[in-house]
């Protein structure tokens, strides 16, 4: 506690102005730079006038598609913020060798790579995954909202919980330094008595509550929701992957929340589950988050595949090759996925036999995966392949993500482990399996239903530009690190003695900036299209596609589906085209929906002032907050004004007026 | 629960049926009955067991009280949670196999895991000195 009356400690706990990092000019200039960019758009909103638009139309919002595009854009924002760790990392190592120090000292360097993992992972892959299973899946499955809409809401407010938390480390007090997975004894009192191992548990744990509830919203809605006629077999790959997905979150997520917990206990009442004394076990810690963390991989990769599984079918106009053997494919890799994690430990010693059995299970959950591989390659086959963007996308995804399985099943070698474990070609696996698999995915995805949610194409030429850089800068950044991992180069390193080695992390660095361009390139593109969004208008169905989204106009009426479709077919708008299907005009009825709350803004608002007071030891506020929070989900419950009716006119409006038709220049190649 | 779906029974599909046949059902007075008493059953006798010595051997009676725990949450499932294989046409059963071969999974391979951990690596643990001794 800092020395003052102790009237300041109990209000502010261990918060003082010397929490303020004013000592480290980056950081300062950062902040300076996000406060005059956050003004500018408070007053632009203010100027125009779009508060109200905004917490009306979107923050209070229920509606799955308005959810959808708000974690897209969260988990957009993120990634400029986890690419910005990213390239100082690249810039430290290229320029830190001998005498020269570079300009980020270890303990900020620390931090940098803490936040870029936990931030890539928690915050811009998670987002982008649940922002996709929102917009897409209950479209897909022809229902008309979530199973729980307002609790949809209320995950995504964690989630952005969890984001205020882990950026207001940033400029109030440090972040954690402990690598993004928090391990002990780095992440024990001890040895981190500052507040940023505590700004990583609470963050965690708001955003990790958000995504449980998701997991549990999504089973429930494919599990309930359904239009008559799709059966389990009959449902598009996408909605296959969802479920799957959600059900590993639900398994999985609880995980992680107890072993923070346990965590937590450790740093604040002085239990030793993970001490390195008096009889706690560190390594029970990296044994726990492990068992989650190995699903966790699945849960960000499994939806790709599905949207993969979308898009292929769509350009290359064939129905998917072996849509059974994906599904299989699927719930094979969900149960396998819990029986790999010592994978990540094999140098812990648990002995040959054990280190044998998780070998054995790595290698094994290579084969359904290498399944789906052939299965995207016989659909392209013979097929009329149109080269869009979306496709691009796909097409480096199945040569990156090849490869990166590859690196993957050299390291399944438990032997080769020994040598590959920590090090820097650890890390060019993971990032060619993670860049080449989800992000990739996540611009296919952007690129394909882009046109489903805004009535306009994306630009092709920016897009295809985007791509390109990305794909060589990727190479090139990550190329390197096999190479120097190889050599038995380190990770987590910032700085080098041996000068040979420091032509490879200048060509990383360039390949990093080749990504800069990249990531450039996508917001030009959305800003061009946003420019020629007339030129670029589409109606209902822009890409001949095969799912039920399709079907509906673009964007979709609040209700989706103004008549629920009956499924015949796996590729549902596919029949549903051969057979000549005309929209109905007339006859609509009332439309019964849920109403917009603004309780899921308020209660996440309480759980990051409850989350910020535990950071500092502010108990009073703790205490306060935490009340607060049950008083309000408890009164929540008591509100009966739910529903909202739209009648069978605004129905009628909504069909007539509608974006269905092709414009003119709207359709592609 | 916003879900205004209609009432289509279309191609014979299992899974849109009316609310009424979704829900499991809530129980009787009787089946209510049955678990507490059963319930009750299976908490005295390991209480009984270990108050009054009954069993010479510790090991034993652990076992025994392991065992009866495990019967314990089967009757709560049954009776408590109305656990069968109908309800939910089987999502509730195919839900609950799920979690328990992924509990097996983690607890059993965490055990086992942590077991070898702790032998090969801890040190004071009397495999390791007796490792030591016998190279």
């Amino acid at each position: 506690m800092p020395d003052r009356p102790a009237i300041w400690n109990f209000l502010l706990g261990r918060l003082s102005l010397s929490s303020l990092p004013l000592d480290n000019t980056i950081v300062v200039w950062t902040f300076v730079a996000v406060a005059l960019g956050g003004a500018a758009l408070m007053a632009m909103i203010t100027y125009y006038k779009k508060w109200g638009y905004l917490w009306h139309e979107w923050f209070t919002s229920v509606d799955h598609k308005r959810l959808g595009v708000m974690y897209m854009v969260l988990g957009t924002v993120m990634l400029f913020r986890g690419f910005a760790d990213a390239i100082m990392m690249r810039s430290q190592q290229a320029v830190a060798f001998g005498s020269n120090m570079g300009y980020l000292p270890p303990h900020h360097y620390d931090q940098i790579f803490t936040a870029h993992g936990a931030i890539m992972i928690f915050f811009v892959a998670m987002p982008y995954i649940a922002g996709f299973m929102n917009f897409v899946m209950p479209l897909q499955i022809g229902a008309r909202d979530v199973a729980f809409p307002f609790l949809n809401n209320f995950s995504f407010w964690l989630t952005v919980s969890g984001v205020v938390l882990f950026m207001t480390s940033l400029f109030i007090g440090d972040f954690s330094h402990a690598g993004w997975l928090g391990m002990p004894p780095v992440s024990e009192l001890k040895q981190s008595p500052g507040p940023g191992v505590d700004y990583y548990i609470w963050g965690l744990q708001l955003s990790g509550l958000g995504t449980l509830l998701t997991g549990i919203n999504f089973v429930v809605t494919v599990i309930k929701m359904r239009a008559p006629g799709m059966t389990l077999m009959k449902m598009p790959m996408f909605t296959w992957t969802t479920l799957c997905t959600s059900g590993l979150i639900v398994v999985t997520f609880p995980i992680l929340t107890a072993t923070l917990f346990l965590l937590s206990l450790d740093r604040y009442i002085g239990t030793h589950f993970f001490t390195s004394g008096f009889g706690g076990n560190v390594m029970m810690y990296v044994n726990l988050i492990w068992v989650w963390g190995h699903p966790e991989v699945y849960i960000l990769i499994l939806p790709m595949f599905g949207l993969y599984s979308e898009i292929v079918p769509t350009f290359s106009g064939k129905r998917l090759f072996g849509y059974s053997s994906m599904v299989y494919a699927t719930a094979s890799i969900m149960i396998l996925s819990y029986l790999v994690w010592l994978h990540h430990f094999f140098t812990m010693g648990s002995g040959a036999d054990v280190n044998s059995f998780f070998a054995l299970t790595t290698m094994l959950i290579s084969i359904p995966t290498g399944a789906k591989i052939f299965n995207w390659l016989f659909t392209m086959y013979r097929g009329r392949v149109r080269f869009t963007v979306p496709m691009l996308w796909t097409m480096g995804f199945l040569f990156t993500f090849t490869i990166g399985g590859m690196t993957g099943v050299m390291l399944s070698v438990a032997p080769a482990d020994f040598l590959l474990h920590n090090s820097l070609f650890l890390v060019a696996h993971f990032h060619n399996v993670i860049i080449g698999g989800v992000v990739f995915g996540v611009f296919a995805g952007i690129n394909y239903w882009f046109p489903k949610a805004f009535g306009f194409r994306l630009d092709e030429f920016w897009g295809k530009l985007s791509f390109w850089f990305w794909q060589i800068g990727f190479w090139v950044a990550f190329g390197p690190l096999y190479v120097l991992g190889l050599m038995g180069v380190t990770r987590r390193l910032s700085h080098f003695t041996d000068p040979s080695l420091q032509i490879w992390f200048i060509i990383a660095a360039f390949g990093a900036f080749l990504i800069l361009l990249g990531i450039l390139s996508f917001v030009m593109q959305i800003y061009v299209s946003i420019r020629h969004r007339d030129r670029l208008a589409v109606g209902s169905d822009p890409w001949d596609a095969r799912t039920l989204e399709w079907s509906t106009s673009s964007p979709p009426p609040p209700y989706n589906f103004a008549f629920i479709p009956i499924v015949h077919d796996r590729d549902t708008w596919t029949d549903m085209k051969k057979h000549g299907y005309q929209r109905p005009m007339e006859g609509f009825n009332a439309i019964h929906m849920p109403k917009n709350t603004g309780t899921g803004v308020v209660l996440a608002a309480l759980g990051t002032v409850f989350g910020f007071a535990m950071v500092w030891y502010i108990w009073w506020l703790a205490v306060v907050s935490f009340v607060a929070l049950i008083a309000v989900a408890i009164v929540h419950t008591f509100n009966y004004d739910r529903d909202s009716h739209l009648s069978a006119e605004e129905v009628s409006q909504f069909e007539h007026n509608g974006n269905w038709e092709p414009k003119a220049q709207g359709a592609t190649a | 629960m916003s879900h205004p779906s209609p009432s289509v029974h279309d191609h014979g599909t299992s899974h849109d049926a009316g609310h009424e046949t979704m829900h499991a059902a809530h129980g009787s007075l009787r089946s209510y009955l049955t678990g507490f008493v059963l319930a009750a059953i299976l908490t005295i006798i390991p209480f009984w067991l270990v108050m009054g010595h009954v069993i010479a051997s510790p090991q034993t009676t652990i076992l025994i009280v392991l065992g009866l725990a495990a019967v314990q949450i089967v009757v709560h499932m049954i009776y408590f949670l109305h656990l069968d294989t109908k309800s939910e046409n089987g999502w509730n059963m195919l839900a609950f196999m799920f979690t328990v071969v992924l509990v097996v999974i983690v607890l059993g391979a965490s055990i086992w895991v942590m077991y070898n951990e702790n032998a090969n690596m801890m040190p004071m643990s009397p495999q390791y000195i007796h490792h030591k001794q016998g190279a």
